[in-house]
């Protein structure tokens, strides 16, 4: 059911905001049965939407329609176990659930008060079933201050926002701060810019503030082109409006009344939950004109990028808002002086101004008891990879990286062991075992050479070939550098030449060397920090697994068997009963079948190393080397 | 006006004046591949590369971009500059082995011979044509057409374009003889 | 191919004059056509007010936007970092075999196009493949071949 809207009616002061928060509040019922079903894109690749047409048919069926509330929301977080529901108001937690299963929700849990065992979660290392979301240990241990509310609004609609108390936080800052008082707060409460460079926030805003100009500019980094990582999706697709209010209540405290928000096409939910966030904040004036009664106007557009990821990198992106190619320039006149069109602009990335409106309502003491010294509050991971439990996971600053893997992660799967976690995208690098007792903070993670970057984590076991992901990081940075400058588009290049000659064993004696000094060539000259961090893949592999480029280099050979030039797969006879599953999976017709009960014949010339025969052998038969 | 030092002489410079515009006007060299001083500096080349003391931080920066400021100490042949220019010129002796100007920069900073494959390249993607086309001949016939290494210089559609008035100015800037005119006809680099 | 100019215009109608909004104009245009023909290209130049050789630039910079007319299917392959440790390169190369294109190609009976791209945003899920923007999860060189027969049927019934 549609909550009924007051549509069409500005909201033209705060007290007219507390009392629609009031009424919306008022016509619900909190004990009201409500099926909070997760639609974010993992989910929804999982078959959520089915699912909450599904939901949505049955309850009708059953005939409780106008009892139970059907709710799809953003992503929850936990991508790995979905679809996902949650059963309000007692929090019931369904994982993996199916069309199938849904009669059969309705009935037992909904009509009656029952548990379905079989959908509930099961803590893999007790066995035991849980009941409750807030008892799932992937949950349990995080503290979910910007993705909390994910799970409990509907991203398209504004009430839902409002209801837990959106937007009242613009109105205090219109109203009861002046812009000098919101910059302070922003200050103490230590807040730095979670794009992955960890600048001061109210640095970039004080400057920008007093820039000399009257047009000033807020941008929103929704660009996103780390690899890996979808938590700034997440949250446009989930919450847009906790966006929308901090670039609100930031534009205020810059002086600034025109804003962009800058997203990947590539997310078209994204894009069309911000869109519809806009047009409902301008219908009830909290976009636009005269905000909240208050004088002070901000308008907002969309400008979706296409495929760039150094469109990320904050002059190439004003760059492609106005219409040019995303080329970056030098920075030695920061983009707070002279951004885009030349204008004062200020760029924060989609969780720093979601950071906003909470450090605004609850104060800068209460962001900065979260996190460590150098670094406040709470960061958003994509816990992804070779780990159990991936998805999104909000933890305080300071967590420790062995806490994140294991505790929320639940650890590597198939008993397999961990060999790094690759942290800060293609700038960042990778951490050893070692270091795992690291606390995530900006300044930690650079000290071991990688970067917290804007918050993907990718977890790697002993099945990665540390070579391969230096060059799959080279092969990324060499299609995706602008090709302005020459150490960059040069460097980059020829750093990928030798690394895939390593992993194909052609690797010389003095490979590293080279690879070293033209790492300092792309530091040292590049003239944006896709170049400038470009070798830190490179440096941190040969920094902690200089072993496996030497077993490359030397000896020809792959320890994790993935360089497809330097493994070969072949039949252990004594296992292969003659099934011919991989007969019929080898798509050369490199493997003949012999006769029923004898093991089958691998011809080598003809293999291509595709691995179809060792994915299809369930009995280990197939060994690759 | 400001002051600064340049390889330890002080100099008075213009406010909003570059490094390497305030070098070149007292005498002192600095190498260039993408600087023309008729059209507007790029950056690309990182060539003209110095190091700088800016109140104690210490970095390199492209002359051709960083503007003066009061108190800044430049040093336009430090080791370190030394250094990456010599990197800079063995990328680019491998990508334009056959570029006389190349081979004599080369030979200038050092570099004989280059560890990487050579490519046959003449075009170092520098732009001046493709900015003297924009700010001398106003005509924007020619621009950047993909990205990253796959990156060139052409004409929309690499087909020529009608609206060229033949100026040469492009072919007269390149500092390779990438761009040039044949037959009175556009000849895109290769 | 046709190209219905007067959808183009009315696609390019309401960005007149704004230049900044050339990319999101041109990801338009692709949406209509499913590639950026040269017309178009030439109009949108004239009613930004913008050089052919900065939008012909624009184009062929973001990885998003095809010259060339696409397959009837767009299959995206995903190689970001979460895929590529879970197998992604190996989904690629197979699509590359099944279908008989590299990544920017599309087959010659214009059902199937292949994009290899950098991360779709669904990395918990890897590896990951979307046809037609709908995104398939986990999946193994099983579960494509079942994905791509079904496409492949679809094509033959026509
Ligand atoms: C190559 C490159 C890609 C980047 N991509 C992103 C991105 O996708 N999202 C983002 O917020 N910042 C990205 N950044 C960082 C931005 O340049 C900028 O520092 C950031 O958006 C500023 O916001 P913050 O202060 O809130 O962190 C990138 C930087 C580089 C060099
Ligand atoms: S460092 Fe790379 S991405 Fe940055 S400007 Fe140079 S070529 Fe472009
Ligand atoms: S002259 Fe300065 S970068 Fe080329
Ligand atoms: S890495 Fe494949 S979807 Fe992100």
């Amino acid at each position: 059911m549609m909550p009924e809207k007051v549509l069409g009616k500005r909201i033209n002061s705060p007290s007219e905001l507390e009392a629609l928060e009031q009424s919306i509040v008022a016509k619900r019922d909190p004990d009201k049965p409500c099926v909070v079903l997760c639609a974010g894109t993992g989910c929804r690749a999982a078959g959520a939407e089915e699912v909450v047409d599904a939901f949505r048919e049955e309850i009708k069926q059953q005939g409780l329609g106008d009892k139970v509330e059907v709710k799809s929301t953003g992503c929850h977080g936990f991508c790995e176990r979905g679809p996902l529901v949650v059963l309000r108001p007692k929090k019931i937690f369904y994982q993996q659930i199916t069309k199938e299963d849904i009669p059969e929700i309705v009935s037992e849990s909904l009509v009656n008060d029952n548990i379905v065992e079989r959908l509930l979660y099961a803590d893999p290392a007790t066995g035991e079933k849980i009941v409750y979301e807030d008892d799932v240990p992937f949950y349990k241990k995080q503290t979910r201050i910007l993705l909390g509310a994910n799970g409990e609004i509907d991203p398209t609609e504004i009430d839902d926002y409002i209801a837990i108390g959106g937007y009242s936080t613009l109105a205090k800052a219109l109203f009861q701060m002046s812009p000098e008082e919101i910059i302070e707060e922003v200050k103490q409460s230590g807040l730095r810019g979670r794009g992955g460079a960890g600048f001061p926030t109210y640095r970039k805003w004080e400057s920008c503030r007093h820039a000399r100009g009257a047009i000033k500019y807020v941008i929103c980094n929704a660009d996103e082109g780390d690899p890996g990582a979808y938590q700034d999706r997440s949250l446009l697709e989930g919450n847009p409006h906790s966006v929308l209010e901090g670039m609100i209540i930031g534009a205020y405290a810059i002086g600034s009344h025109e804003g962009y928000i800058y997203v990947r096409n590539e997310y078209p939910l994204a894009v069309r939950h911000i869109g519809i966030a806009i047009e409902q904040a301008i219908e009830y004036g909290l976009l636009g004109e005269n905000i909240l009664g208050s004088g002070f106007d901000f308008g907002v557009s969309i400008n979706r990028g296409g495929g760039a990821f150094v469109c990320g990198e904050s002059t190439a992106l004003m760059a492609s808002l106005e219409g040019k190619i995303g080329e970056p320039r030098a920075k030695y006149i920061h983009t707070v002086e002279k951004g885009l069109w030349d204008r004062p602009s200020n760029l924060n990335n989609v969780k720093t101004w979601a950071s906003v409106p909470l450090i605004i309502n609850k104060g800068a003491k209460w962001y900065s008891q979260m996190g460590t010294e150098g670094t406040k509050g709470t960061m958003i991971f994509s816990l992804v990879g070779k780990v159990n439990n991936t998805g999104l996971i909000e933890v305080p600053m300071g967590t420790t990286l062995r806490e994140i893997i294991y505790d929320i992660g639940g650890g590597i799967p198939g008993g397999k062991k961990f060999k790094a976690v690759q942290t800060g995208g293609p700038s960042g690098g990778c951490i050893p075992e070692e270091l795992l007792h690291l606390p995530v903070d900006f300044d930690e993670l650079t000290k071991a050479g990688s970067m917290m970057g804007s918050g993907g984590m990718i977890v790697m076991d002993e099945d990665t070939c540390m070579v391969d992901i230096a060059r799959y990081f080279l092969t990324f940075l060499e299609e995706e550098s602008c090709g302005k400058c020459v150490p960059c588009r040069e460097g980059i290049k020829r750093m990928g030449q030798i690394l895939t000659g390593i992993t194909q064993g052609k690797g010389k004696e003095g490979d590293i060397e080279i690879l070293e000094d033209l790492a300092g060539v792309l530091r040292d000259g590049s003239l944006c920090t896709l170049g400038t961090t470009a070798a830190n893949p490179i440096l941190t592999t040969i920094r902690h697994f200089r072993d496996e480029y030497e077993a490359h280099i030397k000896e020809k050979r792959c320890p994790a068997a993935v360089c497809q030039e330097l493994i070969q797969y072949s039949i252990i006879e004594e296992k292969c009963p003659g099934c011919g599953l991989c007969v019929k999976a080898c798509p050369t017709q490199a493997i003949t079948l012999v006769a029923k009960k004898q093991p089958v014949i691998l011809d080598q010339s003809k293999c291509i190393k595709c691995g179809a025969c060792y994915d299809v052998c369930k009995l280990g038969a197939v060994a690759k080397r | 006006m400001v002051t600064l030092t340049i390889d330890g002489r002080e100099i008075g410079a213009r406010e909003g004046e570059t490094i390497l515009e305030a070098a070149n006007r007292i005498g002192i060299y600095i190498p260039t591949l993408c600087y023309h001083e008729a059209i507007s500096p790029y950056g690309a080349c990182r060539l003209c590369t110095v190091e700088v003391n800016q109140r104690g931080r210490v970095r390199l920066v492209a002359s051709c971009l960083f503007p003066v400021e009061q108190g800044l100490e430049v040093k336009t042949d430090s080791e370190s500059v030394r250094k990456l220019r010599k990197g800079l010129m063995e990328l680019l002796l491998a990508s334009c082995p056959d570029s006389e100007r190349i081979q004599s920069l080369a030979r200038e900073m050092g570099v004989a011979e280059t560890r990487f494959a050579l490519e046959e390249n003449k075009c170092i993607l520098c732009g001046l044509c493709v900015r003297v086309c924009q700010e001398i001949a106003e005509k924007s016939i020619i621009s950047f057409v993909g990205r990253g290494t796959k990156r060139k210089v052409a004409t929309p559609f690499f087909i020529p374009s009608e609206e060229c008035i033949k100026c040469q100015a492009c072919a007269y800037i390149c500092p390779t003889g990438a761009i040039r005119f044949e037959e009175g006809k556009l000849v895109l680099p290769t | 191919m046709n190209i219905d100019l007067a959808k183009i215009d009315s696609i390019i109608e309401p960005y007149k004059g704004r230049q900044g909004l050339l990319i999101s104009l041109l990801q338009d245009i692709q949406a209509e056509c499913n590639y950026l023909p040269e017309e178009a290209l030439v109009e949108v130049s004239q009613a930004l007010e913008l050089p052919l050789s900065q939008v012909f630039s624009v184009a062929t910079f973001f990885k998003a936007f095809s010259l060339e007319p696409r397959g009837r299917h767009l299959i995206m392959v995903c190689l970001g970092t979460a895929c590529h440790v879970r197998g992604g390169e190996r989904l690629a190369q197979k699509l590359e075999r099944d279908l008989g294109i590299k990544p920017g190609e599309t087959t010659q009976d214009f059902e199937f196009t292949l994009e290899a791209v950098n991360c779709l945003g669904c990395c918990a899920l890897g590896p990951v493949v979307v046809i037609d923007g709908k995104y398939e999860s986990k999946v193994d060189s099983a579960k494509l071949d079942s994905i791509l027969k079904r496409y492949q049927s679809e094509a033959n019934k026509g």
